[in-house]
């Protein structure tokens, strides 16, 4: 049974290794570098090369006791289990783990997409017998939009308002980049302006061979002058008073949430744009066909439709409430 | 539809009233008749469906979509036509659909069995955006903050006629209004409308100012009267129909049968809406269980009848007396009571005074006894204008009652305050607990408001979404009309118009007050 080979915890027992743990564990493997996902203090962490760089730039050289860089595709053997890591596309680096054991096959997905992103490895499907899945937008009112009409919709904005500065939130790990290259890629070839915490993981990405092209501080330039421009902020700034040097600002926010109008209306965002590093909904129900699991485990989000549409489809699915993942009502990193 | 629901959008999402304002006139300018005016009646809930119902909305999607799925997503998204939006699984070809004039006719002509198959269609068809502004349509409930207000202010920048103006014959105009937007563009004259058979814009009062005011008025120019705490309304008696409007103008009259029906006569009147038996007026709170139902039911008709105190006479029959001096416009309604004897309307009683202290102390002496909101100050030559004209009309209010209360939560504003934590919940003790009684957003000046917004990013213990919990340290002394007891607050007590009237930085939160010392003022409303 693949269920013999993971427990509910993410612990691979006969390897005694835990997958993105909460807590501190003698030996981890991260699937990416967010940080509900990607902790500092364990002993021994097992992850792709791209996101031992992020958690380096992110918590310091020794947040781990140690590091073992696992290439994508390369199987590793320990005793009697093989763990290999495959893209999962969500941002740099992110992976999915396989664990293979007597003949079974586990994937466990972490975070990740389908779509294209020139900033992310991209998504490879990994048949399974038991597949554990995440379920941040897990609801059928999730069906995201093309990114490039997005794009549009903001490049639209900027051009109708020139007199304004368009602040897009996005999250400084993995949206801000995806952003800055959907721009690049529909010929934005301009300066964008970053807010500060975005200047670190930026320059990480460049030197890890994703070029963002020009890139500048947005701090302590004239405010006239960033008229007609974009500047990318992290979301709890754009509404802050961060947000007040800024000529007129428009303000964007780039998440999967944001298809709710309701909820960017709360948020007070000016120009919602649905760019999402997850998977929507028929995203979702597609890879769980596709890897023709049996046994479906859903985490991280809404769990409750996902496991409920699995069991109408035959398949055996339950819920895991991973200490620590616990869903707070909260619309966490993307 | 495409140019409407991108209206919709834009004002959904705008915080700035003032690019809302520029938005719709914008849109008023560009778009033809009749195309215009239906989307005016969309923004100002004048259009109404008689068979394109909400539940029809959802039995159409609930024939596409798992039920359980539904549900859940309800849950999460919390607004029904948004949620029939984002989930509706089939996309076809995408095409533009039909005009808001067309889309409305199609929605009135279709025969009820072929209406779900029509609308199914069209939402099929209809890209993302569009699909959201074709079921908002639809379902009734825009939800976007648009008032019928500010609608009708763009239409006054637009053409530069006076609100006043259009106020004054929007009551009497009729889908899609072109004579209203022909005479807005200058191409006609103002709409003819029968004048004294609908709602006219109310008077309003300014509060008086002790010091400055009351040096500077001689009391034998004025008249006095009490405040009552009730809703504002209009009576319009057309010898035969009855209408009964709020101070907003919305039909209020499915919600009180006991008075529509118990009316008689040809006039326009202008009162106060209080619920009590004999003309003695109860709690607010009883009145508010009435305003709470859109149509009465049997037992709050037998528990809290209504009753109108009146107090002003726009219309004698079919004559305007609007410009007529305040004593006029008396006497004319004390000879109609004389002659058009009435069981659920009574006269305004007018309190004689000989000079200010006088007035001063009946207004106290009215508070405690009798929990009179105060009294109202009338210039005895003063012409009924609609709005809130300068030095006619004065508010009174009983000194308000004070307490010390910690602040709880706070929630950031919106426009020009929406990065400043402004909004906030105080509560008072409850044994070793802080129970919430109110929250108030202003009574601060903006300096206090950065101290205040630091305070609260230094303080916060959790934050919940928008809203931030914060140490229960700071105490606020808000002010506030009345007290009365409430089934929705923790506390048991709810606060008429409470305000910041103090910030005590100095004083500890265990000195604010407690649930009893709140009872004192219960017991007096």
């Amino acid at each position: 049974m693949a269920s013999q080979i993971l427990d509910r915890n993410l612990h691979i027992k006969a390897i005694d290794c835990y997958i993105d743990p909460a807590v501190p564990r003698a030996r981890a493997i991260i699937t990416h570098g967010h940080a509900d996902h990607a902790r500092s203090g364990h002993e021994a962490v097992l992850a792709t090369p791209d996101t031992i760089a992020i958690m380096k730039t992110r918590y310091g050289e020794d947040c781990a006791g140690r590091f073992e860089a696992l290439d994508f595709g390369v199987p590793l053997v320990i005793d009697d289990v093989t763990v290999t890591l495959f893209p999962a596309g969500h941002i740099l680096g992110s992976a999915q783990v396989l664990i293979e054991q007597g003949g079974q096959r586990v994937v466990v997905t972490g975070d990740y997409k389908r779509l294209p992103d020139r900033t992310a490895q991209p998504f490879e499907l990994v048949e399974c017998d038991l597949l554990v899945t995440e379920a941040t937008f897990g609801l059928p009112v999730f069906q995201h939009p093309r990114p490039q009409d997005e794009i549009a919709r903001l490049l639209a904005s900027v051009s109708a308002n020139p007199e304004r500065a368009h602040l897009v939130g996005c999250y400084a790990l993995g949206k801000a980049q995806r952003v800055i290259g959907l721009l690049r890629d529909a010929g934005w070839d301009r300066p964008i302006y970053l807010h500060g915490a975005m200047l670190r993981l930026c320059a990480l990405y460049e030197e890890l061979g994703v070029p963002l092209g020009d890139l500048r501080p947005a701090l302590d330039v004239p405010k006239a002058e960033l008229a007609g421009q974009i500047v990318i902020a992290p979301p709890s700034a754009i509404r802050d008073r961060w947000s007040r040097r800024f000529p007129d600002p428009v303000t964007c926010q780039a998440s999967g949430w944001m298809s709710v109008k309701q909820r960017a209306r709360q948020a007070l965002v000016e120009l919602p744009l649905v760019i999402s590093d997850h998977c929507d909904w028929g995203e979702l129900q597609q890879t769980i066909r596709e890897t023709a699991a049996e046994t479906v485990w859903v985490t991280h989000g809404r769990e409750d439709a996902l496991v409920y549409w699995c069991r109408t489809q035959g398949l055996d699915a339950e819920p895991l409430n991973i200490q620590g993942f616990e869903d707070d009502g909260g619309e966490g990193e993307e | 539809m495409k140019r409407f629901a991108q209206l919709l959008e834009l004002l959904a999402l705008t915080p700035s009233r003032t690019r809302k304002l520029a938005a719709l006139t914008q849109y008023f300018r560009a778009v033809p008749d009749p195309d215009r005016g239906y989307a005016l009646a969309v923004l100002t809930g004048a259009l109404t469906f008689r068979n394109v119902k909400p539940a029809l909305l959802k039995d159409i999607v609930l024939a596409e979509v798992d039920p359980t799925l539904f549900a859940m997503s309800y849950d999460y998204v919390g607004d029904l036509g948004e949620t029939i939006a984002l989930i509706w699984p089939h996309h076809g070809e995408q095409s533009d659909l039909p005009s808001l004039t067309e889309l409305i006719e199609l929605f009135n002509t279709t025969s009820k069995s072929e209406l779900p198959k029509l609308i199914a269609a069209l939402l099929t068809r209809a890209g993302i955006n569009e699909r959201w502004a074709l079921v908002k349509l639809a379902t009734g409930a825009l939800r976007i903050g648009v008032s019928a207000r500010l609608a009708k202010t763009a239409l006054s920048e637009m053409s530069g006629v006076d609100l006043q103006e259009i106020e004054e014959v929007w009551h009497g105009l009729k889908l899609p209004y072109t004579e209203l937007f022909a005479w807005l563009d200058g191409k006609a004259g103002r709409p003819d409308i029968d004048q004294s058979q609908r709602f006219h814009p109310l008077m309003l009062s300014n509060p008086i100012d002790e010091e400055k005011d009351l040096a500077k008025l001689d009391p034998k120019d004025f008249a006095a009267e009490w405040k009552w705490d009730g809703i504002r309304v209009q009576l319009v008696l057309g010898g035969g129909s009855v209408s009964l409007f709020s101070r907003t103008g919305d039909d209020i009259a499915a919600a009180f049968p006991d008075i529509v029906d118990n009316v008689q006569g040809l006039a326009v009147l202008d009162g106060e809406l209080l619920v009590g038996r004999d003309f003695e007026p109860g709690s607010f709170n009883d009145l508010q269980q009435r305003l709470n139902k859109k149509v009465a039911s049997a037992k709050h008709l037998k528990d809290s009848p209504a009753f109108i105190r009146v107090y002003d006479m726009l219309f004698d029959a079919r004559e305007d007396i609007r410009p007529l001096g305040w004593s006029e416009r008396r006497a004319r309604l004390e000879a109609w009571f004389q002659a058009n004897p009435q069981t659920r309307l009574d006269l305004s009683e007018v309190l004689p005074f000989a000079n200010w202290d006088d007035l001063a102390r009946q207004r106290r002496q009215g508070a405690d006894e009798h929990g009179h909101e105060g009294v109202m100050v009338k210039l005895r030559t003063a012409p009924y204008v609609p709005g809130r004209p300068k030095g006619f009309w004065y508010k009174w209010k009983r000194d308000p009652n004070v307490v010390d209360a910690v602040l709880m939560y706070a929630q950031r504003g919106h426009g020009k305050r929406s990065s400043f934590y402004s909004d906030y919940t105080f509560g008072v003790w409850k044994g070793n607990e802080i129970v919430p009684i109110g929250k108030a957003y202003f009574g601060f000046t903006d300096e206090e408001l950065k101290l205040l917004d630091k305070w609260v990013r230094a303080n916060t213990i959790q934050a919940f979404g928008p809203v931030r919990e914060v140490k229960k340290e700071l105490v606020f002394e808000v002010a506030f009309d009345s007290a009365q007891e409430s089934t929705r607050h923790k506390s048991g007590v709810a606060l008429r118009f409470p305000r910041i009237n103090r910030i005590r930085w100095d004083k500890p939160a265990s000195e604010a007050a407690t649930l009893e010392d709140m009872a004192v003022f219960v017991a007096a409303s």
